[in-house]
């Protein structure tokens, strides 16, 4: 049986084609402006290089914010089943996934069976996210990559006051007017956003093994600053990009066209800061 | 030309100062300096027995000292008062603690429920501060009292910087949003993201769609207008209502905020009557600063701090 998956997300679309279980084809793009035509495009050129046709895909499942783009599948299931389904598939001890994307950050407690027990989600801020770092970096003036590694090399670490993305930026443009080292403000960003998705974390409570995908999952540095932050290792997958839409080609061997699973959002936590008052008089 | 236009910064507001030519500052007992230094704008009033006599309001620059010097030589750049003759200066704002002239700091919770007490007049119990990096909405007595606040300093969404960089993105001057935001056919849907970051990805799309530049205006003044309707909810809200900050001059924000509120906001004029027919301008970015050379006055009377003039 072939099957696909495809996971349409914020920022990127990733593509997996399962034939008999095994992985035969993939590919991803960023998403761009119009979703719909990317993903056509590319679920296209995925099954060429394959060598596969459309009609050799019995079952296609979608998955991602923007799903719906994916108007051809056979139904659309929800990102944190999706990143269950994937993960399990791959690490069958995993029992907290970690997922931090383009524009979401999630954590998910799994059954060893990969159904989702628990899921806390920030969609609503870019701190927390991708987004973030890429900002970051291009105050920086460097490439994501190098951000992530020289990260690494930092010999202090400083914590930054903002949150926000937005004053974030103009942080790091003072901290490089301070002449601080580009290793420790870019560990400072990586810390930031560590810390951020650690607090999304511990609201579904943390439990071994901990695994970490998504787009920022590749960012080395991230992870370092994830692991010091929840103290614990983190595993992460091959290609940890890919698990979304390697989840909704599970479902699609499953047969499984549509889940519901609902989410305790971090802003309902996190209201206002509310005030102490100090008079004067 | 291209560049031109592209290096153009939309989010540079004009800067304004002023002096009151009705005052003699010598025959004045005590004067008194509040200097306000925001993470965008820098306010330095100066007070004359507690009237209003100079102000400057001006861009925040790299760091609070210079800031605060650049803004109280621009107040004190039409009359020959001098920094050495003011009594009493205190430092409010983001920047307070680095305020070369002042004598003392104070927070600007404190100075902006003080400030709109004189500017809007005793009736107010509830003041919403929008400036550049956060929002505050105060609960405040008829003294101008501090009774309870709640602010967002943590988020972009609902702060001036917000719309500064809404105002770069679709490129239209920042003072001509508020304006623009009403010359549409249908009230748009407002911006659906919070985060600032993701509604410029909303609102690229949105112009991409081929959605008119004056809805767009619209729909980001609707969403900003509910992000700081969500803050006062939760503090609730009593009348007589004042808005202050850079904000409170975008129309498009205010209008649609007392829309969502059903409540109206004071009036931008001055409480006193004489302020108002002798044409005093009114900037409800000045709140801070005004409060802070109010607690300057109220200090020395009290006695509770000496005067520091020089000449």
């Amino acid at each position: 049986m072939i099957v696909a998956g495809i996971d349409v997300g914020g920022k990127n679309v990733h593509i997996v084609i399962k034939k008999d279980g095994k992985i035969v084809g993939k590919g991803a793009a960023p998403a761009g402006m119009k979703k719909a035509e990317t993903v056509e495009q590319l679920y296209n050129e995925v099954l060429k290089k394959a060598g596969l046709t459309r009609k050799d895909v019995e079952r296609v499942v979608a998955t991602g914010s923007a799903a719906k783009r994916a108007a051809f599948a056979n139904g659309a299931i929800p990102d944190a089943t999706a990143d269950a389904r994937g993960v399990i598939k791959l690490i069958p001890t995993a029992r907290t996934i970690i997922d931090v994307g383009g524009e979401e950050g999630r954590a998910i407690k799994v059954s060893p069976e990969g159904k989702v027990l628990d899921f806390a989600i920030n969609e609503k801020c870019a701190a927390g996210t991708g987004t973030f770092i890429d900002t970051m970096a291009r105050a920086l003036e460097m490439p994501v990559e190098e951000m992530a590694k020289i990260a690494l090399n930092s010999d202090q670490s400083i914590s930054m006051n903002a949150q926000c993305a937005v004053f974030g930026e103009s942080e790091v443009v003072s901290l490089i007017h301070q002449k601080t080292s580009k290793q420790n403000i870019a560990r400072a960003v990586l810390d930031a956003i560590a810390g951020r998705v650690g607090s999304v974390a511990r609201i579904v409570g943390i439990e071994k093994d901990v695994v970490m995908v998504g787009g920022v999952a590749k960012n080395i540095g991230f992870v370092d600053s994830l692991k010091k932050n929840l103290e614990m290792s983190v595993t992460v997958p091959d290609d940890p990009d890919y698990i979304g839409a390697l989840g909704a080609a599970e479902a699609a061997i499953a047969g499984v066209y549509a889940e519901k699973v609902k989410a305790q959002s971090y802003w309902k936590k996190r209201p206002f800061q509310k005030g102490k008052v100090n008079n004067l008089r | 030309m291209a560049e031109e236009v592209k290096t153009k910064e939309f989010w540079r507001w004009p800067e304004t100062n002023w002096v009151n030519l009705d005052i003699d500052w010598k025959k004045g007992k005590v004067i008194t300096a509040g200097v306000d230094v925001g993470s965008v704008s820098t306010q330095s009033v100066v007070m004359v027995d507690g009237e209003l006599y100079a102000y400057g309001n001006t861009r925040t620059g790299s760091d609070s000292p210079t800031s605060a010097w650049t803004g109280m030589n621009f107040a004190l750049e039409k009359t020959d008062l001098k920094v050495e003759n003011i009594d009493y200066c205190i430092g409010t704002g983001y920047g307070r603690v680095n305020v070369p002239m002042a004598q003392q700091s104070l927070t600007e919770i404190s100075c902006h429920a003080r400030g709109a007490n004189f500017m809007y007049g005793p009736e107010v119990r509830t003041v919403m501060d929008i400036g550049g990096q956060d929002c505050k909405a105060i609960k405040t007595d008829d003294r101008g009292k501090v009774l309870n606040f709640m602010m967002n300093d943590k988020c972009a969404a609902g702060t001036g910087r917000g719309m500064e960089v809404f105002a770069d993105l679709i490129r239209v001057p920042v003072w001509e949003i508020g304006p623009r935001s009403f010359q549409i056919q249908k009230e748009p849907p407002m911006i659906s993201s919070t985060c600032v970051v993701f509604a410029k990805s909303e609102v690229v799309g949105l112009l991409e769609a081929g959605m008119p530049e004056n809805d767009i205006m619209a729909a980001y003044c609707s969403a900003m207008a509910h992000r700081i309707m969500e803050l006062l909810n939760r503090l609730g809200i009593k009348e007589k209502f004042a808005i202050t900050g850079g904000i409170a001059k975008n129309e498009g924000v205010v209008k649609r905020l007392e829309k969502e509120l059903g409540i109206k906001t004071a009036d931008r004029v001055w409480y006193k009557k004489e302020y108002i027919d002798r044409g005093y301008p009114f900037d409800t970015q000045l709140a801070g600063g005004i409060g802070a050379a109010l607690f300057g006055q109220a200090l020395l009377k009290m006695g509770k701090a000496k005067s520091a003039r020089k000449a």
